[in-house]
């Protein structure tokens, strides 16, 4: 592999990641992150679609005039979305209802628009795909991190598994009821943002 | 009295931005200043209280089988056509006929078209089943002005935040995402009531 194909790979995921670095695509992965399960279909469900609309319009890249494009690729990553939403509304009905809106919403994900706007016209099929996976990964780590804090801290399992044992709740310890709710979700994704920054010196801002 | 519950509700319970986070990353970039965040804070408003009552009248369309099947999964691509097409056609009316608000408005109306706001407003929409076009108006006009109202308190505080010390990897983006979960908090006191 050469290091131009590596870099598209790693940066989405570290240096570059859409949510950390970026802040784009917040709003669902601050409301799905209650709960693992939920996140992690989730970040499987953007990384598709980010992946697969990517490699569609760089297919298409060359025949769309510039002035509709915002609605061709609202169109093809429409089509896509529903895809993903009826497979799972017909394998896994009990997630979709979960994550409610929150599928429908990827179409506005600004990680898709924003990786097809800077990446994905301009370059060639196969790197724009890898590139689509790559940010859907970089967005999915950081959701998972935080969905495992907050289940964990917030309700005490893992996929709803008793992690926290119950020894511990008969020695006086309590879930958090602040973790699951909105306003958690925000603080923690800034402490995540201030961990990363304080190891990487270079992306903090003046 | 329904209509003025509602109104409230969608303001200050069912806020767009800190019980639900739809439109953050506008939210977040475009909150520089206050002067900025009125100007995106209107657009809002104004797209959502026009879009949300069409995509109702054809949302009930397509759950009524049109032709004999339910069209439903189409809501989506259809929620997301209605939108971008309106925020094209008013990006253009505007920029033909009152240039002085295109150059103040125009640049946000673009990043309408991608505001989870505006496309999670139909969805909701979809979701709490209105029983009328009239309660789907108040629900889009309540929702842009919670929007609207919290981007205008998030740019007044970073506005004056600029003035204070923030650790250096914090600053920026971090203590950002900090305040935004702070007031979120000062706006969960609103949960549970009802009028």
């Amino acid at each position: 592999m050469d290091a131009k194909l590596k870099e598209t790979i790693l940066n989405p995921i570290l240096k570059g990641n859409p949510i950390t670095v970026l802040v784009l695509g917040i709003c669902s992965s601050l409301a799905v992150t209650v709960e693992l399960k939920g996140a992690l279909v989730m970040a499987l469900s953007v990384t598709i679609v980010t992946g697969l609309s990517c490699l569609v319009l760089s297919l298409l890249r060359n025949t769309i005039p510039n002035r509709i494009r915002i609605i061709v690729q609202l169109v093809v990553v429409a089509m896509l979305v529903i895809l993903v939403d009826q497979i799972l509304k017909a394998y896994s009905y009990a997630i979709e209802k979960q994550l409610s809106v929150y599928i429908g919403l990827i179409i506005t994900n600004c990680i898709v628009m924003g990786r097809i706007e800077a990446f994905a016209l301009g370059n060639k099929p196969i790197p724009s795909l890898l590139d689509g996976l790559a940010n859907g990964a970089g967005y999915g780590i950081i959701l998972i991190v935080v969905a495992i804090f907050r289940e964990l801290f917030g309700s005490g399992t893992l996929l709803g598994i008793q992690i926290i044992p119950e020894a511990f709740y008969n020695a006086g310890y309590m879930n958090n009821g602040l973790v699951i709710l909105p306003p958690m979700a925000l603080i923690l994704i800034g402490c995540i943002i201030w961990i990363q920054r304080g190891i990487q010196k270079d992306l903090q801002e003046k | 009295m329904e209509y003025i519950s509602l109104f409230v509700k969608s303001i200050f319970v069912d806020n767009m931005i800190f019980a639900y986070f739809l439109g953050m990353c506008s939210y977040l970039a475009v909150s520089k200043n206050v002067k900025t965040a009125l100007g995106l804070g209107v657009a809002v408003i104004f797209v959502l209280t026009c879009t949300l009552p069409i995509n109702y009248l054809i949302n009930n369309f397509l759950t009524s089988n049109p032709f004999g099947v339910d069209l439903s999964f189409l809501s989506l691509i259809i929620f997301i056509a209605v939108i971008a097409a309106f925020v094209q056609i008013v990006e253009m009316v505007v920029e033909k006929f009152v240039p002085s608000l295109y150059a103040s408005l125009g640049i946000f109306l673009p990043l309408i078209a991608v505001n989870c706001a505006i496309l999670g407003g139909s969805l909701f929409m979809q979701q709490k089943e209105f029983a009328n076009v009239g309660e789907a108006t108040v629900y889009a006009l309540g929702s842009g002005f919670g929007w609207f109202l919290a981007i205008v308190c998030l740019a007044a505080i970073r506005e004056k935040m600029a003035y204070s010390k923030v650790p250096p990897a914090l600053k920026g983006t971090g203590i950002t995402f900090i305040t935004v979960g702070l007031m979120a908090m000062a706006f969960m006191t609103f949960m549970g009531i009802t009028l």
